[in-house]
């Protein structure tokens, strides 16, 4: 099992296309599952899919089989995410008037959470994407790590300084968190 | 900030913007064949990403303003 999962890695690095459509069936609800915890739409997430596996399929002759596809391919789509967010931005994503999740505080009112929201789209999709993943979808900071491309401490340190500015925000807005 | 302060932003990130719920997606083989056959139809030409036609245009001018320079870049080539 081992020795075959090795091999399509290998054919994929030889720009084996059959490699390749394994290896998209097996990660692409994953990678789907990641990009739509960054983009947060359904559709852009497929379409951003579609944009990380085309980018892998360009690259193929870069990939180190030794060290894995799954992480290659979170990078990959992160950065695919990153570009997106970075040109939209994400405008449309979150309604100003965000419906109260089943676990919602009752002290923490509907123009509260919308408010918030609309305070977190405006923060540098860099410190958006660290926070997204370590707060709100609470992902090992050593996954947001790779998929970033940098140490753990760094990924703590935008987390800090997107919490900062959203404190920031919310206080011009005559809320104090 | 204090450790309180940042519980709760935290938690009022999390009330604002809910995790995400991938739920199952269709195989988007078929859309990713489209694209690998858009991409291999197209002029080979336009595969040729942006940046390399900029610095193509800026090789072009340098040599046009600078013809003395057309010798060092044969040389480099």
């Amino acid at each position: 099992m081992r020795n075959e999962a090795s091999s399509v890695l290998s054919e994929f690095q030889q720009g084996d296309l059959n490699a390749f459509e394994t290896l998209f069936r097996m990660h692409q609800r994953a990678v789907y599952g990641w990009i739509l915890r960054i983009v947060r739409n359904p559709a852009t997430a497929e379409d951003l899919t579609i944009e990380t596996f085309w980018r892998i399929h360009r690259a193929h002759a870069r990939f180190q089989p030794s060290h894995g596809f799954e992480g290659w391919a979170r990078r990959i789509a992160t950065h695919a995410a990153l570009d997106w967010l970075r040109t939209a931005r994400g405008e449309s994503e979150l309604p100003a008037d965000i419906a109260a999740p089943p676990s919602a505080d009752p002290a923490i009112g509907a123009e509260i959470r919308g408010k918030t929201a609309m305070a977190f789209q405006r923060l540098p999709p860099k410190l958006r994407i660290a926070a997204i993943l370590s707060v709100v979808e609470e992902q090992p900071g050593k996954d947001v790590a790779e998929a970033l491309g940098i140490s753990v401490a760094a990924v703590k340190l935008r987390f800090f300084r997107a919490l900062r500015l959203l404190r920031k925000d919310l206080q011009q807005q005559g809320i104090t968190p | 900030m204090n450790a309180h302060d940042e519980d709760r932003l935290k938690q009022l990130l999390k009330q604002a913007v809910p995790p995400a719920e991938p739920e199952p997606e269709r195989d988007l083989w078929p859309a990713m064949l489209r694209r690998l056959d858009a991409k291999s139809a197209a002029p080979a030409l336009l595969l040729v990403p942006w940046f390399d036609w900029a610095l193509l245009a800026g090789l072009v001018g340098l040599a046009a303003l600078f013809p003395a320079s057309i010798p060092v870049f044969l040389y480099y080539l």
